[in-house]
C-alpha cells in the first residue's frame, strides 16, 4: 500500500518537527499531507448519502479548493511563526521571569528542613488529630475531606463547570455545521472497532482487575493512598477501555448521556448536602450525629466513606464524557 | 561569586527545577501561536507550582508518608500532609481547565482549520467585514 | 454555642447557588431560566439580610467550615463590607440576567440553556465564595470556577469570534491565576499558614525579625500581579475589549461588572486582611499608581478610537477599572473605601450599559457599528434612557453613582496628600474630560434625528422584564449618586472591621 506509507512517513515527519520547531516543515510534506485528508474527505463525502452528492454545484468546488487551500496553510503557517526575533523575545522573557523568582526563591527557607516554618503547629496538628477527630487512617484524606472540605467541594464542581463548559462548547453547532457534523458521523463509523480481537481479549482481562482496583481505591480511600479523585480516574480508564473494545453500542446499552447526567448531578447534590450538613453542624457546635466506626475499618470515618464514593462517581463520569466529547462531538 | 551561586542552587535544587519549569511553561502559554502548545505550555506550569508546593511538604530524615502506620500519631513520623492534598486540590483543577481548553481549541479548529492563534485572527478580521 | 441564625446565611449564600446550578444542569431550558432567576433574586435578597444584621450591629464573624476552624480548616468571615459588595453584586447580576432574559433567549440556543444556567449558578456561587472566603486556597479554587464558567459564558454563542476571544480570555487568565498559585505556594512556604488573620500574624512576625523579606515581597507581588492581569489593568487589558464586546449582552455585563471586579475586592482583602498595608499596598503603591494612571488616560483614548458601541463599552472599562486600581494605589483607607464604592457605582452603572445596548442594537436590525446606530434611542427608548443615564453616570454628571465614586476618590486623594494628590486631581480631571467626549458622542449619536442606516428591527413584543429591571437599575444609579453618603460611611465601617 505506497499511498498508506507515504502517508505514514508524512505523519512521522510532522510528529518530527512537531518535536523540533526549528526546521522548517518543507512544503512538499504539508501539501501531500493536506492531499492525504483532502482525499479522505473527499471520499468520506462520496459514501455521504445521495442527498449530498447532487448538491455538488462549482460553487462548491471552489469553496472546497479554498477550504483545502487554508488546511494546507495550517499545516505550514507553523514554519514562517518561528521567525528569530520571536525566539528572542521569548527566550528573555523566560530568561528573566525565571531569574526573578529565582532571585527570591534562593532565599527561601532550606528544602527539606524539619525547622521551615511551613512545618510548624499546623502540620503537626493535622497529624497530631486527624485520627481522633476524623477518623482517617489516610491523612491527606482527613485533610481534603474534612478539615478542608471547602476547597474540595469547590473542586468537585469545578470538575462539574468543566464538563459542562466542554458540553456547552463542542455541542453548539450551527447550519454552517451540518455538512461537518455528516463527515464526522461518517467518520465515526470507521473508527468504530470492528471486532479487533487482540483488543476485545485485551480489554475482557484486564477491564474486571481495572474495575475491582478503581473501586478498591475508592472504597479503601480513608484507610490507603487513594480516595474518590484517583479512583474515578481509574474507573473513568476502564470505561473508556470497555469503550474503545466494544464500541457506543455496547456501552450505550448502560451508560448514556441520562446516565451520566443522572449520576454526577445527584453524586454532586449529594456531597453538597451532605458537607451543607456537616459545616452547619460543626459550625454551630451541635453533634453531627453519623457513627464514626472504629478507625482502620472499612465503615468508618463518619462521612468520608460516602463522600469519596460521590467524588468517584464524579470523577468516573466526567472522565468518560469529557474522552466521548471530544471523540464525537457530543454524547 | 560563582561558588557562591552554584552553592544556592545546590541547596534549593528542587525549588530551581520547579521555577525553570514554571518559566518556560509561562513563556509558552504567553507567546507561542499555536494552541496545542500553549495547553502544553499550560500543563508545564502546573507542573512546575505543583513541584514547588510539594516539595516544601517533604521534611528530610527518616520521615514516611502521611498515612497513619502502626497507630503511631507522632509529628516526627511523617511528613507534612497539608502540601500534599492541596497539590491533590490543584492537578484536578489544572485537568479541568485542560479539559475547556481543549474544547475551545477543537472548536476553533473545526471552524478556522488552523491551531494558529495569529493565523485566527487574521481570519476573522477578513470575516468581519 | 449556636450561632444566631442569620451568621448561617454565609452558608448558605454559597451553597444554595451551588445546588441551583448543578440542579438546572438536570433541568429543560424553561424551568432552568426560572430557577435561576429564583436563585439570583434569593441571593440578593440573603446578602440583603446580611448586610442588615452586621451594619445593625456592627459585627465581623467568622463561620467554621467544619468542627475545627482557623487555622487549620476552612473558614468564612462575614462582616458590614463583605456583604455590602456581596450584595452590589448580586444584585447586579439578578438584574442582568432579568433584563437580559429575552437577548438571552435570541443568542442561546433553548437546547443549551439550562448549561448557561448552571453557569450563571456556579458563578453565583463563587462570586459568595470568593467575597466570604478567608482562606487563600479556597479564593484560589472558586477563582478558577469563576475563569472556567465566564470562559463557558463568552463562548456561548455560535460566533466564531466569540470563540476565539474566549481562548484568549482564557489564555490571559491561565497566566492570572498560574501566577497567583505561585505566588500563594511561596507565601505558604514562608509562614506555613493559608487563613488570613494567622498570614497576617505570621507575615508580621517575619518582618519584625527581619528573615525572608525578598521571598515574601515576591510572593505578595506574584499574587497581585496574577490578580492584576485577571482584571484588566491597563498594559495587562488586551483580552478585555474582545472578550466583552462579542458575548451576549448578559455575558457582557456579568464580566465586566462582576468577574473582573470580584478579583479586585480579593485583591484588596489580600492586601488589608493577609499582608497588612504595610507590606503591600505602601510597597507597590507607586508602581501600582503608574500603571492605573497611565490605564485611565489611554483606556479612554483608545475608547474614543472604536466605531462600534460595544467596544466603545468594553474600553471604557478599561480605563474605568485603572480608575479603581487609583484608589487602591492610594494606599489609604479612604483611597480603598473610595475604590469599593468605585467599584459598585461602576457596576450599576456598566450592566445597565451592556444591557441596553443590546436592546438598542436589536432596534437597528443588530447592527453594531455607531453609524448604523443612529436614532437608535428614538425607536427603544427606555433602553435609550438608560444607556444615557449610565453613560451620564460613567462621565459623572452630579446625581448619578459615577459622580459620588470620582468625589470620593477625590476627596481620599485630598486627604491624603503627597504628590499623589496633584497627581490624581489631574487624572481625573483628564479622564473626566475624555470620558464626556466618547460617552456623550455616543450618546449623541443614539439620539440624532438622521434617517438610520440600518432596517429597523421587527415589531417587537413588550420585554416587561427587561423594563422593569432598567427602572430598577437606573433607580439604582440613582441612589448611588444621591445616597452615596450612607454607603461610603458603611464601607469604612466595614474596613475598619478588617483587621
Amino acid at each position: 500500500m505506497p499511498a498508506n506509507k507515504k502517508k505514514h512517513d508524512a505523519f512521522a515527519r510532522l510528529a518530527d518537527w512537531l518535536e523540533n520547531g526549528a526546521q522548517p516543515l518543507d512544503e512538499e510534506i504539508g501539501e501531500s499531507l493536506a492531499d492525504e485528508a483532502y482525499e479522505e474527505e473527499n471520499a468520506a463525502e462520496k459514501t455521504i448519502p445521495s442527498v449530498e452528492v447532487k448538491k455538488q454545484t462549482p460553487k462548491k468546488k471552489k469553496r472546497q479548493e479554498r477550504h483545502r487551500r487554508k488546511r494546507r496553510d495550517a499545516l505550514t503557517v507553523g514554519a514562517y511563526a518561528d521567525a528569530w526575533w520571536y525566539r528572542v523575545t521569548a527566550f528573555i522573557v523566560c530568561v528573566s521571569l525565571v531569574g526573578l523568582l529565582l532571585y527570591g526563591v534562593v532565599r527561601m527557607p532550606l528544602f527539606g528542613n524539619a525547622d521551615t516554618l511551613a512545618d510548624s503547629e499546623v502540620a503537626s496538628f493535622y497529624v497530631t488529630h486527624t485520627l481522633e477527630e476524623t477518623g482517617a487512617v489516610n491523612i491527606v484524606t482527613g485533610i481534603i475531606l474534612d478539615y478542608r472540605g471547602f476547597d474540595t467541594l469547590g473542586e468537585s464542581h469545578v470538575l462539574f463547570v468543566a464538563v459542562s463548559s466542554v458540553l456547552l462548547l463542542l455541542s453548539i453547532r450551527g447550519e454552517k455545521d451540518e455538512q461537518e457534523r455528516l463527515l464526522e458521523s461518517d467518520r465515526e463509523q470507521r473508527t468504530e472497532p470492528d471486532h479487533d480481537l487482540v483488543l476485545q481479549g485485551g480489554a475482557r482481562l484486564l477491564l474486571p482487575l481495572v474495575l475491582i482496583f478503581g473501586i478498591y481505591i475508592i472504597l479503601n480511600g480513608h484507610l490507603s493512598p487513594g480516595g474518590g479523585f484517583s479512583g474515578g480516574a481509574v474507573l473513568g480508564a476502564g470505561l473508556i477501555l470497555y469503550q474503545n473494545a466494544f464500541g457506543y453500542d455496547r456501552i450505550g446499552k448502560f451508560f448514556t448521556y441520562r446516565t451520566f447526567r443522572a449520576v454526577s448531578v445527584s453524586a454532586l447534590l449529594f456531597y453538597a448536602l451532605a458537607k451543607g450538613y456537616h459545616f452547619l453542624t460543626g459550625a454551630n457546635h451541635i453533634p453531627g450525629g453519623i457513627p464514626e466506626g472504629t478507625a482502620g475499618a472499612i465503615l468508618s470515618g463518619g462521612l468520608l466513606l460516602p463522600l469519596n464514593i460521590a467524588v468517584g462517581c464524579v470523577v468516573t463520569c466526567t472522565m468518560y464524557a469529557l474522552y466521548t466529547m471530544f471523540r464525537r462531538g457530543a454524547f | 561569586m560563582l561558588r557562591h551561586v552554584t552553592e544556592l542552587v545546590n541547596q534549593h535544587l528542587d525549588e530551581v527545577a520547579a521555577l525553570i519549569l514554571f518559566g518556560v511553561g509561562f513563556t509558552m502559554l504567553l507567546l507561542d501561536k499555536n494552541l496545542i502548545k500553549k495547553i502544553i505550555g499550560f500543563s508545564m506550569m502546573d507542573s512546575g507550582i505543583y513541584l514547588f508546593l510539594a516539595s516544601y511538604g517533604y521534611i528530610g530524615g527518616l520521615r514516611s508518608a502521611p498515612v497513619y502506620t502502626n497507630g503511631v500519631t507522632d509529628p516526627a513520623a511523617y511528613v507534612n500532609p497539608l502540601p500534599a492534598g492541596l497539590v491533590l486540590t490543584g492537578i484536578v483543577v489544572s485537568v479541568s481547565v485542560t479539559a475547556v481548553m481543549l474544547g475551545l481549541t477543537v472548536r476553533l479548529y473545526q471552524r478556522y482549520h488552523t491551531l494558529d492563534m495569529d493565523e485566527i485572527a487574521e481570519q476573522i478580521r477578513k470575516e468581519g467585514k | 454555642m449556636i450561632l444566631a441564625w442569620w451568621q448561617n446565611l454565609p452558608l448558605f449564600l454559597v451553597l444554595c447557588p451551588l445546588m441551583c446550578g448543578v440542579a438546572c444542569s438536570a433541568l429543560r431550558g424553561k424551568a432552568s431560566r426560572c430557577v435561576t432567576a429564583a436563585m439570583c433574586a434569593a441571593e440578593s435578597a440573603g446578602m440583603a439580610v446580611l448586610l442588615w444584621y452586621t451594619a445593625s450591629g456592627n459585627v465581623s464573624f467568622t463561620y467554621a467550615m467544619g468542627k475545627i476552624g482557623a487555622p487549620f480548616g476552612n473558614e468564612l468571615r462575614a462582616g458590614p463590607a463583605e456583604a455590602l459588595m456581596g450584595l452590589g453584586f448580586t444584585l447586579v447580576l439578578t438584574l442582568s440576567v432579568t433584563g437580559g432574559n429575552r437577548s438571552l433567549t435570541e443568542d442561546v440556543e433553548s437546547k443549551r440553556m439550562n448549561l448557561f444556567g448552571a453557569m450563571i449558578g456556579l458563578l453565583t456561587a463563587a462570586t459568595a465564595a470568593i467575597v466570604f472566603t478567608n482562606d487563600l486556597f479556597t479564593a484560589y479554587v472558586f477563582i478558577e470556577i469563576t475563569t472556567l464558567s465566564a470562559c463557558a459564558l463568552i463562548g456561548v454563542t455560535n460566533r466564531g469570534r466569540a470563540l476565539f476571544s474566549s481562548a484568549r480570555y482564557m489564555v490571559m487568565n491561565l497566566l492570572g491565576s498560574g501566577l497567583f498559585l505561585l505566588g500563594l505556594s511561596m507565601l505558604y512556604a514562608l509562614t506555613g499558614q493559608l487563613l488570613f488573620p494567622q498570614l497576617a500574624s505570621a507575615v508580621d512576625a517575619l518582618i519584625a525579625e527581619n528573615r525572608y523579606s525578598v521571598s515574601m515581597y515576591l510572593s505578595f507581588l506574584l499574587m497581585g500581579l496574577g490578580l492584576c492581569i485577571k482584571s484588566a489593568l491597563y498594559p495587562f487589558h488586551t483580552w478585555l475589549p474582545d472578550a466583552y464586546s462579542n458575548a451576549t449582552a448578559v455575558s457582557g455585563a456579568l464580566l465586566s461588572s462582576l468577574v473582573s471586579k470580584l478579583y479586585i475586592f480579593l485583591l484588596i482583602k489580600i492586601a488589608l486582611r493577609a499582608a497588612g498595608e504595610e507590606a503591600f499596598i505602601h510597597r507597590i503603591g507607586d508602581v501600582l499608581f503608574l500603571y492605573a494612571a497611565v490605564g485611565t488616560v489611554l483606556g479612554s483614548v483608545h475608547a474614543l478610537y472604536q466605531r462600534k458601541l460595544s467596544r466603545v463599552i468594553a474600553y471604557s472599562s478599561v480605563a474605568q477599572i485603572a480608575c479603581v486600581y487609583l484608589g487602591i494605589a492610594l494606599g489609604s483607607g479612604e483611597g480603598i473605601a473610595a475604590a469599593l464604592f468605585y467599584i459598585l457605582a461602576h457596576s450599576a452603572a456598566k450592566s445597565m450599559l451592556f444591557v441596553t445596548s443590546h436592546k438598542l442594537r436589536r432596534a437597528c436590525g443588530g447592527a453594531d457599528g455607531l453609524e448604523d446606530l443612529r436614532g437608535a434611542a428614538r425607536r427603544s427608548p427606555l433602553a435609550g434612557l438608560a444607556f444615557l443615564a449610565g453613560a451620564c453616570s460613567l462621565v459623572g454628571i452630579p446625581g448619578l453613582g459615577g459622580f459620588a465614586a470620582k468625589m470620593y476618590l477625590a476627596q481620599a486623594a485630598i486627604g491624603g496628600g503627597g504628590w499623589r494628590m496633584p497627581a490624581l486631581l489631574g487624572l481625573l480631571a483628564v479622564s473626566t474630560t475624555l470620558n464626556a467626549a466618547y460617552m456623550l458622542r455616543t450618546a449623541l449619536i443614539l439620539y440624532s434625528r438622521d434617517k438610520p442606516a440600518g432596517e429597523a428591527g421587527k415589531p417587537k413584543a413588550r420585554d416587561a422584564a427587561f423594563a422593569a429591571a432598567t427602572a430598577v437599575m437606573i433607580g439604582l444609579n440613582l441612589f448611588l449618586g444621591f445616597c452615596g453618603r450612607p454607603v461610603i460611611e458603611l464601607i469604612h465601617r466595614g474596613l475598619a472591621l478588617f483587621s
